[in-house]
């Protein structure tokens, strides 16, 4: 290959990204195929589908059968979305709420404590038992599926938002353990000396020091989590049966499976009704949720 | 200090809750499902005994290998897809895309955060043939090609690439984003220098930028096979595992297997099996990670 590839990677002295300077040789690399028809066509395969959705959403029976595939509608048919919602997606949307949220925030606040004792505090065991939360990552759900089902039905809890909010916090303990730790181990133990020297006691140190200087952590666990959870369907099938208890995906499961095949329209506006709370996150934080969700995967 | 953060009573506190919901809901289950194994029945009909009459049942049903090959096939093909053309994303992001590079990524990453029930829906109606055509046929149709139109979701080997191609449209922008992060941890003098001696396009990326990446390519790999290993939710939602059981993964073929006939005993076992193939992979992972630092 060359000399020049023997310099050693360490003498680079900058680690600017590469792509504002490397821009000037990309004409070499294809014969000057124009970016931006590469980039359309991303675009079109990527959120042609979802226009169409939301497009589709909007027309009444007779357009589908009447006019092609791509004409836009010829008005908003929102008596879809009503129906949609009447007919059960408004139900489930309040069940995923109802299940969801206290899920979310069991998990930070036992996240939170536990990374704590386990990050911060000093102990024989810290370890072991870090290595134990660690290993719940890596079990398939179906493994704890059936005999949680024993579980509940034993005590009753079949068909109650109470066996999901338990199994939600549980199954979101691993990770949120993993990434919270990762987070305290970047506070300086030098801020939670001066805290001791000042008197304070652990608990104080813990809420009044610790707490405040992982908030950023707190938001993206957050994140990762509601995703996860708001997009769970294995739990929601196989804990809840009766129709006015289910969540958003089994809900729209059940009623693309009543409605689906009679009444495009509704179904559309109930996939759409399923996609906005997502669809509203993601605008809103969208640089944090990339970062949570690739940071949750490869280690490190 | 020291003694603060020893308190014994203060790490019960802290630790403790987590700890007990932990073991409680995870741990514990995960004995009991092993448990499970030897035993048949359900929690309705009482359980018997059956010491390792599922394994052997497991090794010489020929539904719990067509889910298999379903799985593996499957994982196979999507993580291909989706590593593959996530690196391709990544390329693109970091040697086309200047200034507009942040946005498109953005894009090009929603759908990995939709609810796949939706997205099946959506998929559902791309490829439907009756009572009207979808997306798909309505364009064959338009375009002349009218001998293509078929059921797409009917068929066993159509259907196979309809989940294919769903999953991999979806989790493509999130293996571009991470393997992006990757290049950009390149740093820019290896590429200059390398230009210099004459190395471009598909020869740059051959001998530079596949070594340099091989790391994170090697763990988005085993992170995807290991999360299409488990695929559920796109399948129950777009085919429901059918036509027949040639969709069905060894997920829902265990799913099916004690919720529709009772068996949990047999379940279990094939969850097991599940259970080892992940923990296979997993293995591969650490194996893979001390190499890098050794």
């Amino acid at each position: 290959m060359g000399q020049a590839l023997t310099k050693p990677i360490r003498e680079t002295t900058t680690t600017t990204p590469p792509h504002g300077r490397t821009k000037y040789f990309a004409g070499k690399l294809l014969a000057r195929i124009p970016v931006w028809i590469l980039v359309a066509l991303l675009l079109i395969v990527v959120l042609y589908p979802l226009i169409w959705l939301l497009l589709s959403s909007f027309k009444t029976t007779e357009e589908f059968n009447t006019s092609a595939f791509w004409t836009l509608p010829s008005g908003l048919a929102w008596q879809n979305y009503a129906q949609a919602w009447n007919s059960g997606m408004g139900t489930y949307f309040l069940n995923s709420v109802l299940v969801v949220f206290p899920s979310l925030l069991l998990v930070l606040v036992f996240s939170l404590a536990a990374s704590f004792g386990l990050e911060v505090m000093k102990w024989r065991f810290n370890n072991v038992v870090l290595l134990i939360f660690l290993a719940g990552i890596m079990i398939p759900s179906q493994m704890i599926l059936l005999p949680l089902f024993t579980m509940y039905f034993q005590a009753g809890l079949i068909n109650t938002r109470w066996a999901l909010i338990i199994t939600y916090t549980a199954a979101s303990l691993p990770l949120s353990v993993f990434l919270m730790a990762g987070f305290f181990k970047n506070v300086p133990r030098t801020i939670i000396e001066a805290a001791v020297l000042d008197g304070a006691s652990i608990y104080q140190v813990f809420f009044q020091v610790a707490v405040p200087m992982v908030a950023n952590g707190l938001i993206t666990i957050g994140l990762v989590n509601f995703f996860f959870l708001w997009n769970d369907l294995l739990f929601s099938l196989t804990f809840i049966s009766s129709d006015n208890l289910r969540t958003i995906q089994t809900g729209l499961l059940n009623f693309v499976g009543q409605y689906g095949q009679i009444d495009w329209g509704p179904t559309f506006a109930g996939a759409a009704i399923a996609v906005f709370p997502t669809l509203i996150v993601y605008l809103i934080l969208n640089q944090q949720v990339i970062k949570g969700l690739t940071a949750g995967s490869i280690k490190g | 200090m020291e003694a603060m953060l020893r308190d014994r009573k203060a790490i019960l506190v802290f630790v403790g809750p987590a700890l007990l919901i932990y073991s409680v809901v995870i741990l514990v289950p995960i004995i009991w499902s092993l448990v499970y194994t030897v035993f048949e029945g359900s929690v309705i009909g009482g359980f018997q005994f059956v010491g390792l009459h599922n394994y052997a049942e497991l090794f010489s049903d020929p539904t719990f290998w067509q889910a298999f090959l379903f799985t593996v096939k499957y994982a196979v093909v999507v993580t291909i897809g989706q590593v593959g053309i996530g690196l391709l994303l990544a390329l693109l992001y970091v040697f086309y895309l200047g200034k507009a590079s942040p946005l498109i990524r953005t894009l090009v990453f929603f759908p990995v955060v939709l609810p796949t029930v939706a997205v099946a829906a959506l998929f559902k109606k791309i490829f439907e043939i009756t009572p009207t055509y979808g997306l798909v046929n309505s364009l064959l149709h338009v375009i002349h090609l009218d001998a293509w139109i078929q059921p797409w979701l009917g068929q066993a080997g159509s259907a196979f690439w309809v989940i294919a191609i769903m999953d991999i449209w979806r989790s493509m922008g999130f293996y571009g984003v991470l393997l992006f992060a990757g290049l950009v941890d390149i740093p820019a003098e290896i590429f200059e220098s390398a230009k210099i001696d004459g190395a471009s396009g598909w020869r740059m990326v051959r001998y530079i930028v596949l070594p340099l990446l091989a790391p994170i390519l090697f763990s988005s790999f085993i992170f995807s096979i290991n999360g299409t290993l488990k695929v559920f939710d796109s399948v129950l939602a777009l085919t429901n595992g059918g036509p027949g059981q040639a969709t069905t993964p060894l997920t829902l073929y265990m799913f099916t297997t004690a919720f529709s006939n009772g068996e949990y005993g047999y379940g279990s076992t094939i969850a097991t099996a599940l259970a080892i193939m992940c923990l296979f992979v997993t293995l591969l992972i650490f194996r893979s990670a001390r190499q890098d630092v050794g």
